[in-house]
């Protein structure tokens, strides 16, 4: 007999999963200004920002404003970021509903390549963390609009990591 | 007011994120330009402390660089952001007016660099500082 237990339902998985992400979100305030949600697949994160009209920076052309485009980056990078860090605990089932939300890490510095203008359509990022250690991390960020291979922003940051009790 | 300060806040305030934001134009000068932004809990990226999100940092120091490029005197016709990197040094205060002051500090035939810091009411310790290029478009048919 083995005496392992069962894996859990999927859909409890999947439930818990889903929730830990939109408190996570939900806990932001900007995030809800601008409009940003997240995609999961397993642990990937796609970041989506719906376009509206308020996020222009130049009527004339019409482009997203840089600074909602740098705003999207380092939201999808500080997310990453806070996902893969409460990973573990989340499927060891730590978190739930009225556990407290994690600290989130804190930008260091960023910076924002502009590839090219950024239409007035949805775009979408996904970000990668290079570098995760005690205090600081690393992560790069690439987003996109219609094509996932022509991107219109990349960006790397630096984060100060959330300290855990006796940091 | 001079007249190009006033179409310059007009232009600022006709971008729809910067009004979005509640953007403001304080000063410009040649090269320099100064834009303030109210202390908005919408804008809040830490909801334990009550402290403005990055994002909204980045796009007030965006809006003043570029604002700062417009009004340098070899002024392109247009430009648009190539790369900004933002640090920060500290938390804004929350409940208090930032206000990004933006420098453009050397333009060439097709860059234009820029500085700029962000403060909020201790105008002594910088929030933030920032540093960027934009692109130069010249008017068709201008010498450049």
């Amino acid at each position: 007999m083995n005496p392992r237990a069962r894996p859990e339902p999927v859909q409890v998985i999947k439930t818990r999963r889903d929730a830990a992400l939109r408190a996570l979100v939900a806990g932001v305030p900007y995030i809800g200004f601008l409009g940003i949600t997240f995609d999961r697949r397993g642990d990937e994160l796609t970041a989506i920002l719906p376009f509206d009209d308020r996020l222009i920076g130049n009527p004339a052309i019409p482009a997203l404003h840089g600074g909602v485009t740098a705003a999207f980056l380092e939201t999808a990078a500080i997310f990453e970021l806070s996902w893969t860090l409460m990973w573990e605990a989340m499927e060891a089932g730590q978190t739930g509903p009225g556990a407290a939300l994690p600290d989130l890490p804190k930008t260091i510095d960023f910076t924002v390549d502009y590839l090219r203008s950024g239409l007035p359509r949805d775009a979408y990022a996904r970000a990668r963390v290079n570098r995760s250690g005690r205090r600081y991390a690393s992560v790069h960020v690439e987003a996109w609009q219609d094509n996932r291979a022509r991107l219109f922003a990349q960006g790397t940051g630096h984060f100060l990591m959330p300290q855990t009790d006796g940091g | 007011m001079t007249d190009r300060t006033r179409i310059a806040r007009q232009f600022i305030e006709a971008i729809p994120h910067s009004r979005a934001l509640g953007m403001h134009l304080d000063l410009l000068g040649k090269g320099l330009a100064v834009v303030s932004m109210p202390y908005d809990p919408r804008f809040v990226g830490d909801p334990a402390t009550g402290v403005l999100h990055g994002g909204a940092v980045s796009a007030l120091m965006d809006t003043a660089a570029g604002a700062a490029v417009m009004s340098h005197p070899e002024a392109p016709a247009s430009t648009a952001t190539l790369d900004l990197r933002i640090d920060y040094m500290r938390p804004a205060t929350p409940g208090q007016r930032l206000t990004a002051r933006a420098e453009c500090y050397h333009v060439t035939r097709s860059v234009a660099f820029v500085r700029a810091t962000a403060t909020d009411g201790d105008a002594e310790r910088p929030v933030a500082t920032a540093t960027g290029t934009f692109t130069v478009d010249r008017a068709q048919g201008a010498q450049a």
